[in-house]
This record gives structure tokens, C-alpha cells and sequence, in this order.
């Protein structure tokens, strides 16, 4: 077994030696069913498919994820753990990636766990279970995404509760700058600023998922997105690991 | 005793560490041997553990360079900490973790797998006594069994090289007489660093001693050398004696 799979495994039972895990799941599975079937109009809509749910999913992971990765490094840095585990023989990019595996594990099992969802979809009408999977593969990216920004702000710090704020903050800013009310007024004052916005914005490339479309540029985007949230989890480590 | 054909184990250069403008290591040479004890004792502050952690690879050197069984600790680091068994200070564990689950982890990372890895966590428990608390996770533990187990994890794949920061501390007597046991039973086929306060330890397990005061060597011998720095030939004052600054001599009446 390799190394990064060895951390991932550790910290993935590390989630689950704890209660914390499964209330976090029921909290996950709670929120999502009263988003999707009562403020998402799931009945009433009368369509066979899942947007109202798969539209609700960036902002419960705005909220949630970063309570996933908030422990990732600063618990480590506070009990001290992160002096043995990286003077064992395993590199800084292995833990790294280690720990994010173990957190998008986490998050794969809580999507896998919204089941009911399309067993409820499929009884009542015949979806398109082909959108309905492009949209899950969305929502793991989506994931992914917020897992790398959180993991990298609980490398900032000792303290979960600011490594979870700062997690918020970041993921916010990408969850929300392609809406007209960031574009609308970087156009107006800074047109470039405006596409770049856009151009980055997590929530834009998911919704091409949603609809059922898989684009390389979009995979590109969040492969590259998460991959540079890892090289600078990894450049924050590096840098802070000893303080 | 050291073995005079064999290049030393651990070989540490100039090895110096700044924190902004201060400096908490300044130029630290020395050598330690296979079957050689090396005794580190200093001031809390004076740059003990930082060089132990220069040496294990967790802490970047400002200057100076650090080779394990003659891998750099810089540049080919996975080699050198392969060859190292660490106890880092204040022995951290995984609280959630059972001492089993630790070990098999630590095993793992080591590259160990299937019965092999049974027998070195088996090993590792027996070594230490631990097997009365095996199956507990380690947030309920005792210290001195949290420390052991922090040894377990040290010494489980047998390293040529073992850095043990503060081994014995909250121990108790039998306890403490049972890591130092330990130790002296490995010390023939390693090299061994241990940092500690307690300077009986010194005269206890250690074949050499080095005190450090200020981020710098300030003696490098054999306690039974050592001693006799000091008219009273006991540790304690010698010790006193070369870390603390002289006090001012009182003016004449």
C-alpha cells in the first residue's frame, strides 16, 4: 500500500473513531432532503428530476465542508502529531494528498448516502439518470474543490475555529463570483476583473454538470483547481509546520 | 563501545538554526557511533530539541547540514528518517487512536505488511509493555504509557539511530528504570540520542554526554570526565557551573 493511501486511511477512520462522522452525515442528509423537497418545491415542480437537489448541494457544501477539513492540519499542529507524522518516512506531498483522499472519501460517502433521492426520482417518474450522475460527478468535484481551499486554510492554523471561518470565506468567494451581483460591478468598474471572475467561479462550472454536460475545459478546471490548493496546502505546511 | 572501522551514524556539521534574530542553534558539531549513548542535556531553551529536530528532519536548518547513517537529512530525507526512530518531545499520539491501530500505522508507513507487521507491532508492545493496554485508544491512557507508547513507535523497526527527546519524562521510578534498562540493552547495535534533565540518567545509561547552553556545545565527554569540571565531582554543579553566566564577583570591602 502506498504511502498517501496509508495517511488516507488513517484519517478516514480518524473521522469515524468519533460520533462526530455519523451526525455530521445525518446533518448533511437532513439539510439536503428540507432543501431539496420543501424550499425546492421537489413535489410541486412536477418533473422528474433532481435540480432542486443538485442546486441546493454547493451551498450545504459551502457550510459543511469546511467543518470536514478544519482538523485536518491545525489538530495535528496542535497536539503536536504533525512533529511525528512528518518525521516518519513518508514525503510532505503524500500527507498532503493523503489527507485530502481521506476528506473527498468522506464527502463520497455522504453523496453516496443521498441514495433515496434518486430511488424517490425514479419511483415517482423516469428521470435522466445519465444528468442525474453527471450532476453527482459534479457535486464530487464541487467537493474536491472546497476539500483543497479548506485544507489548505487548516494549514494556517492551530485553531479549528479559524481554519473553519477562513475556509468559509475563501470558498464563498469562489461559490459566488459568477453571480451578476460580483460580475455586474466588476464590469462596471473593472471589465477584465469581471471575466476572470467568472472564468473561476466553481458554482458556473458545476452548473454545466447539472445540466448534464461533461466538459474537458470544466474537469480541466477543477483537476488544476484542486491541484493548486494542494501545492500551496503543501508550501503552507512547508512553511509553518515547525512555529 | 563505538566501533572505530564503521563511519559514525549520526554526523552533524555546523548545524545552526535562527528564529528572526535569534539564535536557538549555533554552529553544533558532533559524532555519535553505533553503540554509543549519547547524553544531551542543557537549559530548557537551549536549543535541545530544535537540533533534534533539525537531526529527525522536521525542522529546516538556517546552516550546517545533518546525515543519518549517511543520508542527508535535507536533501535525501525519506532515506535518513527511514534509518531513524523518533520520539519527538512530549511523546505526541493520535488521542482517538488505539495503541494497536497506532502501531500498525506506523508499521505501514515503515512498509512492513501481513505477519511481519503482526510480529513488529507484537514486538514493539512486548519491548515496551505495553499488552495490558493494547486494545484502549490512547486519550485514555496514563502518561507514562502514552510516553511508552510513543517509544514503541520509535523503536519498532529497529533503526540504527534513535533520537529520544526526554524518554523518562513522567515516568516513574520503576518505569524509568525500565526505558533505562531498555536503552542499555539496545545501545551495543545503535546510536542513541537522548535529551533529559535528570542527570542521574546520565550516569545511568549514557556512554558520552554533551552540554548545551545557548544554542552552543559547552562540553563533550564522558560523564565520568565530566565530573570531575567541577571540585565536587557531582554532575549537578558541573552542570550549574558552565550554563548558568558566572556571577558577578562582589567588590571587595
Amino acid at each position: 500500500m502506498s504511502n498517501t493511501l496509508i495517511v488516507a486511511r488513517r484519517e478516514l477512520g480518524g473521522y469515524f473513531a468519533t460520533p462526530v462522522a455519523v451526525v455530521f452525515i445525518v446533518i448533511f442528509l437532513v439539510l439536503q432532503g428540507v432543501l431539496t423537497f420543501n424550499l425546492g418545491n421537489f413535489f410541486d415542480r412536477n418533473q422528474a428530476d433532481l435540480a432542486p437537489f443538485f442546486n441546493f448541494l454547493p451551498w450545504v457544501f459551502l457550510l459543511l465542508v469546511p467543518a470536514i477539513t478544519m482538523r485536518l492540519w491545525a489538530e495535528e499542529r496542535r497536539l503536536g502529531t504533525i512533529e511525528l507524522l512528518l518525521t516518519l518516512p513518508i514525503t510532505q506531498a503524500q500527507a498532503v494528498v493523503g489527507k485530502f483522499l481521506a476528506a473527498w472519501a468522506f464527502c463520497a460517502i455522504a453523496l453516496a448516502l443521498t441514495f433515496p433521492f434518486v430511488i424517490t426520482v425514479n419511483y415517482l417518474g423516469r428521470p435522466d439518470n445519465g444528468v442525474i450522475a453527471t450532476g453527482y460527478v459534479g457535486a464530487l468535484l464541487v467537493a474536491g474543490s472546497f476539500l483543497s481551499v479548506g485544507a489548505a486554510m487548516s494549514a494556517v492554523t492551530r485553531n479549528q475555529v479559524i481554519a473553519f471561518v477562513l475556509a468559509v470565506a475563501v470558498c464563498f468567494l469562489f461559490a459566488v463570483s459568477s453571480y451578476p451581483l460580483v460580475t455586474d460591478f466588476l464590469s462596471r468598474n473593472a471589465p477584465l476583473a469581471a471575466d476572470i471572475a467568472r472564468r473561476v467561479s466553481v458554482a458556473e462550472r458545476y452548473q454545466a454538470f447539472t445540466r448534464g454536460v461533461i466538459s474537458l475545459r470544466d474537469v480541466l478546471f477543477f483537476t488544476s483547481f484542486i491541484g493548486f490548493w494542494l501545492f500551496l496546502n503543501a508550501v503552507i505546511v512547508e512553511h509553518r509546520k515547525a512555529d | 563501545m563505538p566501533v572505530p572501522s564503521e563511519p559514525a551514524l549520526i554526523k552533524i556539521q555546523g548545524l545552526t538554526k535562527r528564529f528572526g534574530g535569534f539564535t536557538a542553534v549555533d554552529h553544533v558539531t558532533f559524532q555519535v557511533s553505533r553503540g554509543e549513548v549519547l547524553g544531551f542535556l542543557g537549559p530548557n531553551g537551549a536549543g535541545k530539541s530544535t537540533t533534534m529536530r533539525m537531526l529527525a528532519g522536521f525542522v529546516t536548518p538556517t546552516a550546517g547540514t545533518a546525515r543519518i547513517c549517511g543520508h542527508d537529512v535535507q536533501t535525501d530525507s525519506v532515506a535518513a528518517r527511514r534509518c531513524l526512530g523518533f520520539l519527538p518531545e512530549g511523546a505526541p499520539n493520535y488521542p482517538e487512536m488505539t495503541v494497536t491501530a497506532f502501531l500498525t500505522f506506523t508499521a505501514r508507513v515503515r512498509g512492513y505488511a501481513g505477519a511481519e507487521l503482526a510480529r513488529r507491532v507484537a514486538h514493539a508492545v512486548q519491548m515496551t509493555t505495553l499488552e495490558s493496554v493494547r486494545l484502549q485508544p490512547i486519550e485514555t491512557l496514563s502518561k507514562g504509557f502514552k510516553r511508552r507508547v510513543g517509544l514503541a513507535q520509535a523503536l519498532l523497526h529497529d533503526p540504527p539511530v534513535l533520537v529520544l527527546d526526554e524518554p523518562t519524562d513522567g515516568l516513574d521510578p520503576n518505569q524509568k528504570h525500565e526505558v533505562r534498562s531498555l536503552i542499555a540493552r539496545m545501545a551495543p547495535t545503535k546510536a542513541i540520542i537522548i535529551s533529559t534533565h535528570i542527570l542521574e540518567e546520565v550516569d545511568a545509561v549514557c556512554s558520552r554526554a554533551i552540554i548545551i547552553a545557548d544554542g552552543r556545545v559547552v562540553a563533550d565527554d564522558k560523564p565520568a570526565a565530566l565530573v570531575k569540571l567541577h571540585p565536587s565531582g557531582k554532575l549537578d554543579d558541573v552542570f550549574r557551573q558552565i550554563t548558568q553566566p558566572p556571577a558577578t564577583p562582589k567588590r571587595a570591602a
